[in-house]
């Protein structure tokens, strides 16, 4: 059996530290000491990807990424 | 596999697999002293594979399957994007000499092994990356394809000469900068293998790997595998310092540190670092009981890496070199990622203030063991974990140091030249 979850996934390179999506879902992601963020990398529940779309279309560098992931 | 004699026999602790005494820079001693290359094709992945050979850039990764993988995505790709040979003979790390040292001395040996790679992944072209600055070696390999024009063996090989920098070696890094780009580390994916120079599936492998693959073409993983251990096969380059007579030794993989290190003249050991700037420090404990095995080293948060073995004797002060190094690795960030551009340096001033004695409270460095957490795992490339497992280990092994410099003040060989070398890179990236 297979089933995709969704995942965030951050581009550090096109990152520049906006913020905006620690705004938008505090419950993932958080900043660090020079404002950029911290992706907390456990999958996304169906309940909380609703919040996690919202934060990588604000990303203004489009360096969020709600990704696919594969599980067993 | 094997049809040719075998011309050089090991011994223990003196081999002569991969650098030739006297060593072979042109093609006829080359030739002379190991014949003619077998016309090997795809099988040699599975004789690779046989042999358990591992990379030998730093990360360690099995050859086999990175080629097999280069190999089955140009099998499947239309459009003619063949895949192509990058060998990687960069080199940044300022504690190694043994890429050089092996393109200088035995640089057929690295041709052979691009041309049996590029025949078994399906490639008709090779690329050997040197910096630029490493004049002898640019000539010795343009000597050495100049040299076989007359072999006919239907592959392209070309030197690249690249910019020296740290990150330059690494692999996307390597691979932007043969398209045009800056040598800047890329978000993965895509990999090389899947899209690298051109879009083509591009087979990335250090120098040293690709020899050891050019000996496995020859003689066959049965042989490859006779010196080393069931685990940690065949040999490998280190280059050593801090040390009697340092240089570039070739050691069977498994041997106990301590005997490379007697073999190479030591007294006096305060600290070793194995596997460079990217690498973790032993306590002087540590490096007399462990040996060069993956497996060993790992039980003590180390590896092998690039082979580069560091010993720092008992009257230098570590904290001065870590800090000194520390701040060159957050030199060499590509200032792309955050967590890198900025938590490097950050790290690099607590660590200064720790050597000098002015972490009298130790709150620098309660920052920047946060600030190491907070940094690992976060940039594009592995450039900020080489420096977290530089800095956290340190900090481990010279914990008295640390203590002693908090309580009285920065030790008599604070202000000793320093040891650890740290280059002035060059500053462009193109
Ligand atoms: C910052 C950085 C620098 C690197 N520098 C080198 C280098 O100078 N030479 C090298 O062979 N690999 C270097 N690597 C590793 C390469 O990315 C790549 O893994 C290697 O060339 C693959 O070859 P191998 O499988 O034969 O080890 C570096 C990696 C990083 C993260
Ligand atoms: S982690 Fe540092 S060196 Fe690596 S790509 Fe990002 S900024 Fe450049």
């Amino acid at each position: 059996m297979s089933a995709t979850r969704k995942k965030l996934r951050l581009d550090p390179i096109m990152c520049v530290g906006h913020g905006l999506c620690a705004e938008l879902f505090p419950e993932r992601i958080t900043l660090d000491d020079w404002g950029y963020p911290i992706i907390d990398p456990t999958p996304i529940s169906p309940a909380l990807e609703e919040h996690a779309r919202r934060a990588t279309d604000a990303c203004p560098t489009l360096a969020l990424l709600l990704e696919r992931e594969r599980t067993r | 596999m094997t049809t040719l004699a075998e011309p050089f026999a090991d011994g223990e602790t003196d081999v002569a697999r991969l650098l030739p005494r006297p060593p072979a820079a042109r093609l006829v001693d080359h030739l002379a002293r190991l014949g003619t290359p077998p016309s090997s094709g795809r099988e040699l992945i599975g004789e690779v594979e046989r042999a358990g050979l591992r990379g030998r850039g730093g990360a360690g990764f099995p050859t086999a399957i990175k080629m097999e993988a280069v190999r089955s995505r140009g099998a499947r790709l239309l459009q003619g994007r063949k895949p192509i040979v990058v060998a990687n003979g960069t080199e940044g790390e300022p504690l190694s000499a043994k890429d050089k040292t092996l393109l200088v001395h035995a640089p057929h040996l690295v041709l052979d092994g691009m041309v049996a790679a590029a025949r078994a992944v399906g490639a008709d072209e090779g690329v050997v990356c040197v910096e630029r600055t490493a004049t002898p070696v640019v000539h010795a390999l343009e000597r050495a394809i100049a040299e076989r024009r007359n072999l006919a063996d239907g592959i392209t090989l070309r030197v690249a000469p690249t910019p020296a920098r740290y990150v330059v070696g690494e692999e996307t890094a390597l691979v932007n900068w043969l398209n045009g780009g800056d040598a800047k580390p890329t978000f993965t994916p895509p990999r090389p293998f899947e899209r690298g120079v051109d879009r083509r599936p591009t087979l990335v492998d250090n120098v040293e790997t690709l020899a050891h693959a050019a000996l496995i073409a020859r003689f066959g993983a049965k042989w490859w595998r006779s010196a080393g251990t069931e685990t940690d096969p065949g040999t490998m380059l280190v280059t050593l310092s801090g040390v009697a007579r340092p240089g570039v030794y070739e050691v069977p993989l498994g041997s106990p540190l301590r005997h490379v290190l007697r073999n190479a003249g030591v007294h006096d050991v305060g600290g070793v670092l194995v596997g460079g700037y990217f690498g973790a420090w032993l306590t002087p404990r540590q490096a007399a009981m462990v040996t060069l095995s993956t497996d060993d080293l790992k039980v003590m948060g180390a590896g092998l890496g690039c082979g580069a073995i560091a010993v720092l004797s008992g009257d230098t002060c570590p904290l001065a070199e870590l800090a000194r190094v520390t701040q060159w690795l957050a030199s060499q960030s590509a200032g792309q990622c955050g967590a890198c551009a900025h938590g490097l340096p950050a790290i690099a001033g607590a660590v200064q203030h720790i050597a000098d004695g002015s972490d009298r409270d130790a709150s620098a460095e309660a920052a920047a063991r946060r600030w190491l957490d907070m940094v690992a795992g976060r940039g594009a490339c592995k450039l900020p974990d080489g420096a977290v497992r530089f800095v956290s280990s340190g900090f481990t092994v010279f914990a008295e140091h640390i203590a002693e410099h908090r309580a009285r003040g920065p030790c008599a060989a604070f202000d000793a030249p320093a040891v650890l070398p740290v280059p002035r890179p060059e500053e462009s990236w193109r």
